[in-house]
């Protein structure tokens, strides 16, 4: 099974790298884009075929580890 | 004649810098490989230098977090023992939650390096008693990831327990923006004010000859 992990910059904390994105975006007159959040994708290889355990233990990871939930919100997709 | 522990990580570069620094004040040291699991004995302050712990890799301080020796650094500061985070040292503190709030890269995304004038908000804590409430210091700064973040409840609370040690400005003293941070923060402590980061780097400042001595009033502050 495997798990992806997105983690992004909470809403209402400034992202500087979203915005660095977007600005370029409008010097190269890309149009109509009206917000851009950057953020990472970690990609994890389990080895249990358990929907409800993967998520339980990714969820722990994602809390202690991969993300910063001072300053991050996660998703987490399984496949 | 205090001691002075200095944490080392993969990737950390101002741990010589640190020692140096702290010998020239006349204290003893010892650097602390991150795999050790206690702290020497008769530490009497533990500092978490700058650099690059792990390559600052997932984020800056993440992984340095699980290192072996920080369970031992919180138990000491949980036990009231003085713990200094400079630079990457802070980034790794408020991973741990031994400090609040969180540092973002900095809102222009570059890597400033520089000197840069603060001012002293709070000298109600030993790190900055040896300094005047609202002096200027001019400290040098040179990092990536120093925006420091904090949701607005924490912040007032940080702010009426008096927490907040730095704050960017110009020689006057007015505030000013360097790297994003809220109201311009360089430095905070814990609640308990045994525990200290900041960005800026302290040890950097001891010498008229490299361009400023104000750091040293600072690190006299710990080990008075």
């Amino acid at each position: 099974m495997t798990a992806i992990v997105n983690i992004f910059l909470k809403q209402g904390v400034l992202d500087p790298q979203g915005k660095a994105i977007h600005h370029a975006l409008d010097a190269m007159n890309f149009e109509g884009v009206e917000d851009v959040r950057m953020g990472k994708q970690i990609v994890l290889k389990l080895s249990t075929n358990n929907k409800e355990e993967a998520q339980k233990e990714v969820e722990k990871m994602a809390e202690e580890i991969l993300a910063n939930t001072v300053i991050e919100d996660y998703t987490i997709e399984l496949i | 004649m205090k001691h002075v522990a200095i944490l080392q990580f993969p990737g950390t570069n101002c741990d010589l810098d640190t020692k140096y620094a702290f010998e020239k004040l006349g204290c003893t040291t010892s650097i602390v490989w991150h795999k050790e699991r206690e702290l020497p004995s008769n530490a009497d302050l533990v500092v978490v230098p700058g650099g690059f712990s792990y390559g600052d890799y997932l984020r800056s301080g993440a992984i340095a977090k699980f290192s072996p020796i920080m369970s031992a650094v919180e138990e000491f500061a949980n036990n009231g023992g003085k713990v200094l985070g400079i630079c990457n040292g802070f980034q790794i503190l408020t991973e741990v939650g031994l400090l609040p709030g969180a540092l973002k890269r900095n809102i222009g995304l570059h890597f400033i390096s520089k000197f840069q004038t603060m001012k002293v908000v709070n000298n109600t804590n030993d790190f900055l008693q040896k300094c005047d409430k609202d002096e200027v210091l001019n400290i040098p700064i040179a990092h990536a990831d120093g925006n420091y973040y904090i949701d607005e409840e924490s912040f007032k609370e940080l702010e009426s327990n008096e927490q907040i040690l730095l704050r960017y400005s110009n020689e006057k003293g007015e505030p000013v923006v360097v790297n994003g941070s809220v109201t311009s923060i360089a430095g905070v402590c814990n609640k308990n004010k045994n525990v200290f980061g900041l960005m800026p780097h302290p040890e950097r400042a001891l010498e008229t000859i490299l361009g400023s001595t104000d750091g040293i009033k600072m690190l006299e502050g710990l080990i008075a």
